[in-house]
């Protein structure tokens, strides 16, 4: 269990994650593929955190908290795009009855 | 040593399998209900990685909040919706991701990261760990001195209203503004003229959906 296995699996979930945020057609499932992307970055910084040394070791030893505190904050914004992209989901639901991408053509010349 | 290698695998095993299942899986409900095993499986990355708190975070608000959000969306969207299927970007999506995979792959393997010194593992993982629970004299005496002056005092809440304190407030407009956001998109639109006549029976009625988007929120 080294540092190196951490960085592959967060690298396998993220482009499984791109994988399916570019190759499905419905919203929802797009927006499950871009919360996997956000956990494997997640998983990234706080390896990061625990196996790496920060610039400022010497100076202040909680620049090894760093990482962890990034991912609090990614946390906080993914719940956020989580709220606001259901919200457009339910409005495109109300004027299309679908949630299909394909589907959201509106503004296509 | 082989405890932890063994959980890791086993999580790995997890999180690999569902999340392919997310992606995979034509029905989105079951999609949803794996993507909550993802979450999990995540959240035992970070017991591993001294993220304790991190993890309490993510079952509570990923697998807690933001699955059971989704699972709503998904039950509500369901009448019309016939599974998950794939666009025709499907080749190129596939070549895209195992290009990405193949790149990032090589950069973990072979950049020459600059892991922590071996002595200094040892106060590191204190002051990780301290951030969410205090430490017995024992652990304090173990570590020596250095480590014990340095899990003094430091912890994720000293740093997020400390020197992070600034983003830390940005996160917070952004949630409002995003909470405002949200509600503005769901609530129901006035209709065109004629509303206007019929001013006060669709005010009252929009800030009744309002009420009920927020606790839905």
């Amino acid at each position: 269990m080294s540092f190196e296995a951490f960085m592959i699996v967060a690298a396998v979930l993220f482009c499984i994650g791109l994988y399916g945020s570019l190759a499905r057609r419905n919203v929802l499932a797009v927006l499950m593929s871009i919360e996997l992307m956000f956990n494997a970055v997640n998983v990234t910084l706080v390896a990061m955190a625990k196996y790496l040394a920060p610039a400022g070791l010497q100076d202040d030893i909680s620049a090894v908290l760093t990482g962890q505190v990034f991912a609090v904050f990614i946390i906080t914004v993914a719940a956020a795009e989580i709220a606001l992209g259901l919200g457009i989901v339910f409005a495109m639901y109300r004027t299309n009855e679908s949630v299909e991408l394909t589907d959201a053509a509106t503004m296509r010349n | 040593m082989l405890f932890q290698d063994v959980v890791f695998w086993l999580l790995t095993v997890v999180a690999v399998g569902s999340a392919l299942g997310v992606v995979l899986i034509r029905d989105l409900f079951r999609a949803a209900l794996l993507l909550v095993a993802v979450f999990v499986a995540v959240g035992g990355y970070f017991v591993l990685l001294n993220a304790e708190f991190l993890a309490v975070v993510q079952v509570l608000i990923y697998a807690g909040a933001i699955s059971v959000l989704i699972i709503f969306a998904v039950m509500l969207t369901r009448d019309v919706q016939q599974g998950n299927p794939p666009n025709r970007l499907q080749i190129p999506a596939v070549a895209l991701a195992a290009l990405l995979l193949a790149a990032l792959v090589t950069v973990a393997v072979d950049t020459q990261w600059s892991f922590l010194p071996e002595g200094e593992r040892q106060s590191v993982e204190l002051v990780q760990t301290a951030a969410v629970s205090d430490i017995s004299p024992e652990t304090l005496e173990q570590a020596g001195a250095a480590g014990e002056s340095a899990a003094q005092g430091v912890g994720l809440a000293d740093l997020l209203i400390g020197r992070f304190v600034l983003p830390f407030e940005a996160v917070s407009v952004l949630l409002l503004a995003a909470l405002i956001g949200a509600l503005a998109l769901v609530r129901p639109r006035p209709a065109p003229q004629d509303a206007r006549a019929s001013g006060a029976e669709s005010a009252s009625e929009s800030a009744g959906a309002g009420a009920a988007g927020s606790e839905a929120d």
